[in-house]
């Protein structure tokens, strides 16, 4: 198992590779969007406090990731699934895009964080625990889009469905890393982060659990 | 469905009317005479939560066993759950505006309550653009576990994390602080069950309508 995951690893990672416009796409799209909030605020830079830069911060991160996970199974031709089908068990496959994601989602959310320190500022006080927020945050978002990837993937209008059927499911994971991030920006102690980390994690397990469960009824069809 | 168990709800619900709008209730400051809102709003509530946890269980059965029925059941439980979510929202809102002053005031509670049910919106969304009836019951079914698994953290979790002014909870008191006469379960208790069988009957309704079109379109395509 740990071999053939490797494996599809590295399937995923020579073919980002080798359709670079997009992965330059992707990294536009964060671009734009922190622009975008840098424009709008340019003028009120006071009116800019933690919370508010927590917010948008993850706002950035959460449209990015979408766009970033939504791929892994929308607009694959239906070719290679059938090959991937005959070549490794379902979970397999699952758990490597699960793997994946979460390492482009945390590449997403840490460059959305230097854009955001370079553009707008860098109000962050508690470097780690904003890195181990963003580490788990990242993880939860791309395990419980994931398998709403391949959901969307099967229906019509899919990158529609997309939002629409990702947005609920991730609100819970957004909800407390916005809350987490802001102790990491206050800078205050960090047992008061403890709750909201240990959430955290409780929240990727049940998601990867389920999909694991749950994604093999998907593969089939 | 037994029939004696739907006169009974309805037989229940009229005295839960009548006795809820009459009799006595605590005197307390500010609730006032709205603190009667717990036998109509909390109820539905319960009710959705339940209806549901019925429309995932008959979810995780349709996986196992691919039998069209139990994905029919499971869609009626998840539209009847719906209903009684949207009569909870309205309920709640009319209670907010006379005790917190306006009818949404961003508590924790009313937002993971708007939550839950775009989660069950955007399930039928997805029921909606899925063609193929064995593929739609399947996405559909995948998708209602993951939701109900990744809504119970918002239910649940996260008001008790977040400061709220919802009765029952960051320190206000709840149902058990005001019934110390216990009048008030004399009502609430029969409500809550009176409820949900209704809500149970709606669903068997709504699922034997689906069966009967079902039918009727296989007759005039043979």
């Amino acid at each position: 198992m740990p071999n053939r995951i490797l494996i599809l690893l590295r399937r995923e990672w020579t073919l980002e590779l080798r359709r670079k416009s997009v992965l330059s796409g992707l990294g536009l799209y964060l671009f734009s969007l922190v622009f975008i909030c840098y424009l709008t605020f340019a003028l009120h830079q006071q009116a800019l406090n933690a919370v508010t830069w927590a917010a948008l911060y993850w706002l950035a991160v959460l449209f990015s990731v979408v766009n970033t996970v939504a791929k892994s199974f929308i607009g694959e031709r239906s070719g290679i699934f059938i090959y991937l089908y005959t070549m490794a068990p379902a979970q397999s496959i699952l758990l490597a895009k699960i793997i994946y994601n979460t390492m482009l989602s945390c590449a997403v959310a840490l460059t959305g964080y230097l854009l955001f320190a370079v553009f707008i500022f860098n109000p962050v006080q508690d470097n780690v625990l904003f890195l181990l927020v963003v580490v788990l945050a990242g993880a939860g978002l791309a395990s419980s889009l994931t398998l709403i990837s391949g959901l969307a993937s099967r229906a019509l209008n899919s990158n529609i469905l997309m939002a629409v059927l990702g947005f609920p499911v991730v609100i819970s994971v957004l909800l407390v890393a916005v809350r987490a991030t802001r102790f990491a920006l206050e800078g205050l102690e960090r047992s008061v982060a403890y709750n909201e980390i240990l959430t955290l994690v409780a929240i990727n397990a049940i998601a990867v659990s389920l999909s694991y469960l749950l994604f093999p009824y998907i593969w089939r069809s | 469905m037994k029939t004696w168990l739907k006169v009974a709800a309805v037989i229940i619900l009229v005295y839960v009317h009548i006795a809820g709008l009459l009799m006595e209730v605590p005197r307390l400051a500010i609730l006032n005479e709205t603190i009667r809102a717990l036998y109509f709003h909390v109820p539905m509530w319960f009710g959705m939560v339940l209806l549901y946890a019925a429309s995932v269980a008959y979810s995780i059965r349709y996986l196992r066993t691919q039998n069209p029925d139990d994905d029919h059941r499971s869609e009626a439980f998840a539209h009847t759950g719906t209903a009684f979510g949207l009569l909870g929202v309205f309920t709640g809102m009319l209670w907010a505006s006379y005790t917190w002053g306006s009818p949404w005031h961003g508590d924790p509670k009313q937002n993971g309550a708007a939550i839950a049910l775009l989660v069950y919106l955007a399930y039928f969304v997805l029921r909606g653009s899925v063609e193929n009836p064995e593929q739609r019951a399947r996405l559909s079914a995948v998708y209602n576990v993951f939701a109900f698994a990744a809504m119970i953290p918002l239910i649940f979790i996260i008001p008790r994390l977040t400061s709220s002014m919802h009765p029952g909870s960051g320190g206000n008191p709840g149902f058990n602080a005001y019934d110390l006469d216990s009048r008030m379960r004399l009502v609430f208790y029969p409500a809550v069950a009176a409820w949900f069988i209704v809500g149970l009957w709606i669903a068997s309704l709504r699922f034997r309508i689906k069966k009967i079109s079902e039918k009727i379109n296989e007759q005039e395509f043979a």
